[in-house]
């Protein structure tokens, strides 16, 4: 067997194509991305024509995969755990539908919030959808999962939610890889329950609930699931990447339940807890486990974890909060301080020198001073980092496209100027939408669309809509003298700064357009044109 | 036998890179290995770690507990210091001495560098002024690598070195000389 050395997220996507993957569907989001540009550089891929390129959006994705699932071929759904927010619709009624090829939904959380906006645990979404979910501990089983997901879901006739978090999909480790299987033939479903009127949804709603039993026993028998139990005053349950942490604190008497799928194995939980005196659950994410242990043990069982505060309630594990909560002591913050350097400032990230997103923040700063009451709702990208010093030019950041509908309800009730800054790739992923809502109540905004040609944050993918943006907001009902394009560069300061004067004082929804590509993808680029010089 | 490395460094300086390597060489001599990478947000100009864990043992943590580090290599002074709270008591620090200053409130130079050779055990060198002087810009980091080689022990200096051929044999000969010459520069500069 070969062994390579993979990221949780590079296991997953080799996993999924050696499991006779037909196609991957995804936006780009932190921790989930490299799954999708794995699968897009992979040799197998290519000659096995596998569909890869990214879409505009999770809600997108997440219907085009169940789509090649109902034509019979397995499919993968990639995202980061907001990403769930955005496809929730479609994600919870093709448990309803139900799937044909095998369907599997990754959902990278992202607990610390290293690069996100909350620390939301996409376990609750896989339960809420009743729905069988994998959580994987290391990258060998993230590798391996994968093929047993997809056998579940075409075994259950149910979409399998598979949950990793940034510390797996992020690390490294040797990884044994098997040889590819083939693709499930082409096989379009022919069945009524796809569609979902109500009477037919209400029995396909039965029939999720009677699977339950299925589901539950699926768990119980699971090949990742580990039982280390003998009588010991302490039983751990370790889910996902805590087992690691439990492991790595290496202590002796305690029993511990390694829980790898869901729904929670609830004869497994009853066997430790009447071995132990105590249950601590070890869970990264949101108190998932915790809170369904209360429900299954009598009322005065004592269950810790995240919620009772032994564990951190916030933050991800770690080797040291977790080692802290297995011996009931608090995590050394006291000490920890003692033996801190002194001379170590924060570093945060910061816009790249030369990036065009600077020159737009540079003329709105200056612009929005000369108005009172100014308000700049901002969006998901690195135009964020406008928030930080020395620019603090956004008064919002909430979800991707809030921008543009924010502004217009602050409009709506009075805020002038209100001005949406967005980029290119946010403005086709949900911006849109709301575009038409203000042109339709002709709403007083100004949107600056700064358009970098890519979805830079995430590290340079192709973004949906380049070349399209002035067809799009004409094409939404943009008065045509309201839509203007800028190249954001210091030479340019003068017409870029007159122009947001300019389309500030018109009453109405005007749309701005600075354009310049991303200085990292423009640099890769020339270093690529050099090399294909050098053959 | 086990070896925990934390690499640390500002988004851009390579220290992904010795981690390639230091990767390549502990899989060819089948050295268990663990390594967390940053991506992402904290890439853009922000501090970077890498946690590397290597082991003849099952390693279960991909992260590295405090105080159990046993050396920190870093490509800035300050970024160094800032993960002493994870350095074992014998734990070694080999860092560039060059300050990488894109933040107002960077410290006082010389208050920075007294309180790193207050540490222990503490490798530094100029390696950014090294690499220009060889005119090799982009080596800084292989020039770190090679100040460290002899600190990993895990690996010996030769399997690091061999591991550098392989990790830069697609970009051509001349790259994988340069790399070589810069391996050996920290190497002989330890």
């Amino acid at each position: 067997m070969e062994k390579r050395l993979l990221l949780g997220d590079e296991a997953i996507a080799l996993g999924a194509l050696h499991a006779g993957l037909s196609g991957v569907y995804a936006y780009p989001g932190t921790p989930s991305t490299e799954i999708t540009e794995f699968i897009q550089n992979s040799p197998l891929a290519k000659e096995r024509g596998i569909r890869s390129r990214w879409c505009t959006n999770e809600k997108t994705a997440m219907e085009a995969a169940l789509g090649m699932s109902y034509a019979g071929k397995r499919a993968l759904v990639c995202m980061k755990h907001v990403g769930m927010n955005v496809c929730a619709d479609a994600f919870v009624n093709s448990a309803v539908t139900g799937v044909n090829g095998g369907l599997i939904v990754l959902a990278a959380d992202d607990p610390s919030m290293h690069s996100s906006q909350n620390e939301q645990d996409s376990r609750f979404y896989g339960k809420f959808a009743m729905i069988p979910i994998f959580e994987p501990s290391n990258q060998q089983e993230a590798y391996d999962m994968v093929a047993d997901a997809f056998q579940l879901s075409e075994s259950l006739k149910l979409p399998v939610l598979l949950r990793v978090v940034t510390r797996l999909a992020h690390s490294r480790a040797a990884v044994k890889v098997g040889e590819p299987s083939s693709q499930n033939a082409f096989n379009p479903d022919e069945g009524k329950h796809w569609v979902l009127l109500p009477a037919i949804a209400r029995r396909q709603y039965a029939s999720l609930i009677s699977k339950q039993p299925d589901l539950l026993q699926a768990a119980e028998s699971s090949k990742y699931m580990r039982k280390n139990i003998s009588r010991n005053r302490l039983g751990v349950i370790a889910c996902g990447i805590g087992y690691n942490y439990v492991m790595e604190a290496g202590m002796k008497d305690i029993s511990v339940l390694k829980v790898s799928q869901y729904p929670l194995p609830v004869d497994a939980v009853k066997q430790l807890a009447s071995e132990s005196d105590e249950i601590l659950v070890v869970e990264d994410g949101q108190p998932f486990v915790e809170e369904q242990v209360k429900g299954i043990l009598s009322a005065d069982y004592p269950v810790s974890g995240r919620l009772t505060g032994r564990l951190p309630r916030t933050g991800e594990l770690n080797p040291d909060n977790v080692a802290a909560g297995l011996c009931g002591k608090p995590d050394g913050a006291e000490e920890e301080l003692a033996n801190s350097p002194i001379n170590v400032v924060g570093r945060p990230p910061a816009l790249c020198q030369g990036c065009g997103h600077r020159d737009v923040y540079a003329a709105l700063k200056q612009v929005v001073g000369e108005y009172e009451g100014a308000r700049v709702f901002g969006d998901i990208g690195c135009y964020t980092l406008g928030a930080l010093p020395p620019f603090q030019a956004i008064n919002s950041c909430v979800d991707m496209g809030a921008s543009i509908t924010m502004a217009k309800g602050a409009a709506d009730a009075g805020v002038f100027p209100a001005i949406a800054v967005i980029g290119d790739s946010t403005f086709t992923h949900s911006g849109m939408t709301g575009l038409l809502d203000a042109v339709n109540d002709n709403a007083n905004i100004t949107i600056i669309i700064s358009d970098n040609l890519t979805t830079a944050m995430t590290g340079g993918q192709d973004s949906a809509g380049t070349n399209k943006f002035e067809q799009i907001c004409l094409g939404l009902g943009v008065d045509p003298e309201h839509v203007k394009v800028v190249v954001p560069l210091p030479k340019n300061m003068e017409e870029i700064t007159q122009t947001l004067r300019d389309e500030i004082n018109y009453k109405g929804v005007s749309v701005i357009i600075p354009r310049r590509e991303c200085i990292q993808t423009h640099a890769r680029k020339l270093r690529q044109q050099k090399k294909e010089a050098q053959k | 036998m086990k070896k925990d490395i934390i690499l640390a460094g500002v988004g851009g300086q390579g220290i992904l890179s010795i981690a390639t390597i230091i990767g390549e060489a502990a899989t060819k001599a089948d050295i268990q290995l663990k390594q967390a990478e940053v991506h992402g947000m904290s890439q853009r100009g922000g501090d970077v770690q890498s946690n590397l864990r290597l082991s003849t043992e099952e390693i279960y943590s991909d992260l590295i507990p405090k105080g159990k580090a046993d050396l920190i290599i870093a490509m800035e002074p300050m970024e160094a210091l800032r993960y002493v709270p994870y350095l074992a008591p014998n734990g070694v620090i080999v860092t560039s001495s060059h300050p990488f200053v894109n933040i107002p409130n960077y410290p006082d130079e010389q208050k920075l560098m007294d309180e790193l050779d207050g540490m222990k055990n503490v490798v530094r060198l100029d390696i950014e002024t090294i690499a220009k002087e060889e005119k090799m810009p982009k080596g800084a980091n292989v020039i770190l690598l090679g100040m460290a080689a002899s600190y990993i022990e895990i690996l010996s200096a030769d399997e690091l070195r061999e591991a550098v051929k392989r990790v830069f044999a697609s970009k051509g000969e001349a790259v994988v000389e340069s790399n070589l010459k810069a391996f050996d520069l920290g190497l002989a500069n330890k």
